[in-house]
């Protein structure tokens, strides 16, 4: 796995400069889709679930501008609703990921020693499994749920996360603020929270926008195999499952769910990609 | 190298064993009712206790899993609960379906990811450039089964070219089982080979900008020789790593696309084992997939070192 790619001097010297246009139209991309789904019952022409049963897979028209699926429900509509689930079960993934994965990194880092080794090697199992496949060991054998899924994928993001905050932590450990701070006598609480957090909050950024973009093609995944979001559920993953058996028939029930999934993998990725240059102008490449 | 080599094994042997006795726990320690599973929900408690008995799930944990390890080392991986059949020969048919999707795909991931990779980075900022970059944008920003509908769209059910689902057997002549290959390989390969272009551009750009390459340009050395045996050759150490990375989501893109294109590998059939409750199935196909990910990565690692000469193992882990 490749270690951490902002060094830690270009973080202490942090200066809110103008930011780069890919983060501004990222973020505003991003934040359009955050304000589709709030407002989804407002935007969508009809309700997810309305069923037209007369106009079954309609092509798109001034009626139905994506389309209807196999039971005459609007494909628009149910796009618009289906940004929902995706971006909640993206933010809860990523924040279980970030709650769990960064105590874990930062006391590693901190204790080193015996601490250091039962957790990485713990994590290291975990990390051993392919994503996917562990997520449907956990999924195989409890009730589905939407908050079981956003745990499985969370937990498999861990490892990633606590490898993150440990590398960074111990490089930190070594930096003359850290130094001076235990010379001082302070207690492990101040020095966790108040020196290596706050010096630890960029890295963190960047990952979780990372690991935001993997849930959500991840929830994707596991909708399409009637393991994430069941039926009748509006979501992009679940839609792109349907439009399988159809696919002859009615190619529009795929194209508007891939492409707004599309669209918001890639203003996650860009957002990422861009804070990552921003936070650290010595990585400049893309 | 070899004390290097016998301490990953070791490793991985412990590795293995960890998530055996955890693929276990999960399977076994969950409230899924294996009797119940087999009897259906109209069961008594009666006949599930004795199937139960029958089966040896009343036996403590520790016994019902050394059993189950044991078999595991014999090659024996129980009988599956639905299919009422043994589990091996199920196992390594799919298996062998699997890799004939699986092995093509990652060549063609290094192959074509690397080309690209370089390409684009000898025609740095160039049009070419771009629209790989702009292509590996969307190709990674959705799941890869979305590429499977859209190459069935456009090679089954528009240009009529290729089957869009199933598998042929060795009895139909090779075009026929090679042309249901074709687009789950496609599909994968599109995804897949974006994050290998985009890190062997990136590898290679930097190892063009260095000082090495900037020598051997002053000493006259051929562009040519320069790009593939100055510049490639040290940019392909961090291009292994994304490779090694890839093999993790070819595992999990192969369960979509095999769904996808209703090929009867080794993801449906762990599909097929969770949605129909088979544990037994379901533990053997997830325990035996994550074993070859693990020896796969291991090769990743020996590649880089060989890649890599700086890199001396023997005592880099004493």
């Amino acid at each position: 796995m490749a270690g951490p790619s902002i060094e830690i001097d270009d973080i202490v010297s942090v200066r809110w400069r103008g930011l780069p246009p890919r983060v501004v139209i990222a973020g505003a991309a991003l934040l359009l889709i955050v304000l589709v789904a709030t407002f989804a019952h407002w935007l969508a022409p009809f309700p997810a679930d309305q069923m037209h049963i007369r106009d079954r897979l309609t092509g798109p028209s001034l009626a139905y501008w994506a389309g209807t699926d196999e039971y005459g429900r609007d494909v628009f509509s149910r796009v618009l609703f289906g940004a929902r689930l995706s971006l909640l079960l993206g933010f809860a993934a990523t924040a279980i990921a970030l709650l769990l994965g960064v105590p874990l990194g930062l006391a590693a880092g901190y204790r080193r020693g015996w601490v250091d080794e039962l957790t990485m090697r713990g994590l290291d199992i975990v990390m051993s499994f392919p994503s996917l496949l562990f997520v449907l060991l956990i999924l195989g054998v409890l009730p589905v749920s939407p908050i079981l899924t956003a745990t499985a994928i969370g937990i498999v993001f861990v490892p990633h996360v606590a490898r993150l905050a440990r590398s960074v932590t111990l490089d930190l450990m070594s930096e003359d603020f850290i130094v001076a701070a235990r010379a001082r006598g302070e207690r492990a609480t101040y020095i966790l929270f108040r020196e290596l957090l706050p010096n630890l909050w960029p890295f963190i950024v960047v990952e979780g926008s990372l690991r935001f973009a993997f849930a959500i093609l991840l929830g994707a995944v596991l909708s399409f195999l009637g393991f994430g979001v069941q039926p009748p559920g509006a979501d992009w993953g679940l839609m792109l499952g349907s439009a399988r058996d159809f696919v002859d028939e009615a190619p529009w029930m795929a194209i508007a769910p891939g492409i707004a999934m599309s669209l918001t993998v890639i203003a996650v990725s860009l957002l990422g990609d861009g804070l990552r240059q921003y936070l650290n102008p010595a990585a400049g490449r893309s | 190298m070899l004390i290097y080599v016998a301490k990953r094994l070791g490793y991985i042997a412990g590795i293995l064993v960890a998530m055996s006795l955890l693929v276990f726990l999960v399977t076994h320690a969950l409230p899924e009712n294996t009797a119940e599973v087999i009897l259906g929900e109209y069961s008594t408690p009666e006949t599930r206790t004795a199937l139960e008995h029958k089966l040896g799930l009343d036996l403590p944990l520790h016994v019902q899993y050394f059993h189950w390890a044991a078999g595991l080392l014999r090659g024996d991986f129980g009988q599956s609960v639905i299919l009422e059949q043994p589990i091996a020969p199920i196992l390594w048919t799919a298996l062998g379906r699997s890799a004939l999707i699986a092995v093509p795909t990652l060549l063609l991931v290094s192959v074509v990811g690397i080309g690209i990779g370089v390409v684009s980075a000898v025609e740095h900022e160039r049009a070419v450039d771009r629209v790989a970059t702009i292509s590996t944008y969307v190709a990674v920003s959705v799941p890869e089964f979305f590429w499977g509908l859209v190459f069935i769209l456009v090679f089954s059910s528009y240009f009529k070219w290729l089957p869009t689902s199933g598998a042929a057997s060795p009895g139909d002549g090779l075009w026929a089982m090679l042309s249901h290959l074709v687009l789950p390989v496609a599909t994968l390969t599109f995804g897949l080979q974006a994050h290998v272009s985009r890190m062997t551009r990136s590898s290679t750009l930097e190892a063009l900008n260095s000082n090495y390459v900037r020598a051997a340009r002053a000493r006259g050395v051929s562009e040519r020789i320069v790009i593939l045996r100055h510049a490639l050759r040290n940019a392909m150490l961090p291009t292994i790593t994304v490779l090694a990375q890839d093999i993790g989501f070819l595992v999990g893109g192969i369960v979509a696309v095999e769904t996808v294109f209703a090929y009867p590998g080794v993801g449906r059939l762990l599909v097929y084992s969770i949605s129909r409750h088979d544990l037994p199935l379901m533990e053997a196909v997830i325990l035996v997939v994550t074993a070859i990910y693990c020896i796969t990565n291991l090769s990743a690692d020996l590649l880089y070192g060989w890649f890599n000469p700086r890199i001396r193992y023997g005592r880099a882990i004493d």
